[in-house]
């Protein structure tokens, strides 16, 4: 019992924490992905954007600031975390992400490597 | 379209809407605009003894064209959100699609303290923040013994 909690040890502890699947929006053309995820209530911040191997986690914590003595009647959103992970695939250059933050919206941008990019092969008429 | 967003796939957020949805199943008497989850935006209330607290989790709206009213005790939030996605041609592709795109309106009933006179909105990280006052008369005061 106690080894495979130390082997699990290198996870990040905030993996245990409740957090709320943002819905996203992932578009592909030529050059590259673009997504968008929606975080309401996240400040730039609280966000955090992490790259390990290939797998890409966005995460972001709501920091909104309520009045003192507040009692909730009606929450739709009772987690103030969000938390998604994708992996990514090999034609992707992590190294080259670009990320905005506007009103609550996450806009991603992941470039394809430079190898991968199209290209159009010219034919030689001899 | 069902708006699939704040789904937790957590196993204690599961168990909290499997709770939930008892709860609805249970109750024979529900509001009569219905129990309104899972709309956009995502409405949270709240109240404290001075003040009645609403946040709508609305991302990527312009704040210009967003309509908040208040008549005879219900509040109306409404407008509309743009996709913001590129126009679909032979070279993209959409591979996931589920933020909320299209016009909205979210309606909610106000206790009957409320000050429809003293009402403050905010727009910030994609929450809009709205504040009513109770009216003094309604506040909650000590009567002196004499």
């Amino acid at each position: 019992m106690n080894q495979t909690s130390n082997a699990n040890k290198q996870e990040p502890t905030a993996r245990q924490e409740a957090a709320v699947l943002p819905p996203v929006d992932v578009v592909e053309d030529a050059t590259g992905i673009t997504l968008f995820a929606d975080l309401p209530g996240v400040p730039k911040e609280k966000l955090s954007l992490r790259v390990e191997a290939d797998t890409l986690t966005i995460e972001g914590e709501v920091g909104l600031v309520t009045p003192e003595g507040l009692q909730a009647s009606h929450a739709e959103v009772q987690v103030p975390r969000y938390r998604r992970v994708f992996s990514l695939s090999k034609e992707l250059d992590p190294e080259k992400i670009s990320a905005e933050m506007n009103h609550g919206v996450l806009k991603l941008r992941i470039p394809k490597a430079e190898h991968a990019q199209p290209r159009k092969i010219q034919i030689r008429v001899s | 379209m069902i708006y699939r967003s704040l789904f937790p796939r957590d196993m204690f957020a599961e168990l909290d809407r499997l709770q939930r949805e008892m709860q609805q199943s249970f109750d024979l008497t529900p509001s009569i605009r219905g129990f309104g989850r899972g709309g956009f935006p995502a409405l949270n209330v709240g109240g404290t003894p001075q003040s009645v607290e609403i946040y709508a989790f609305a991302p990527g709206l312009d704040p210009a064209k967003v309509e908040v009213n208040l008549d005879r005790g219900v509040l109306t939030i409404e407008g509309s959100r743009e996709s913001g996605l590129p126009a679909a041609d032979e070279k993209t592709a959409l591979h996931i699609n589920e933020r909320f795109a299209g016009r909205f309106r979210r309606v909610v009933s106000l206790p009957d303290d409320v000050d429809p006179n003293a009402v403050s909105a905010e727009y910030r990280d994609g929450v809009l923040h709205l504040s009513i006052k109770r009216r003094e008369s309604a506040l909650p005061r000590r009567i002196e013994v004499k």
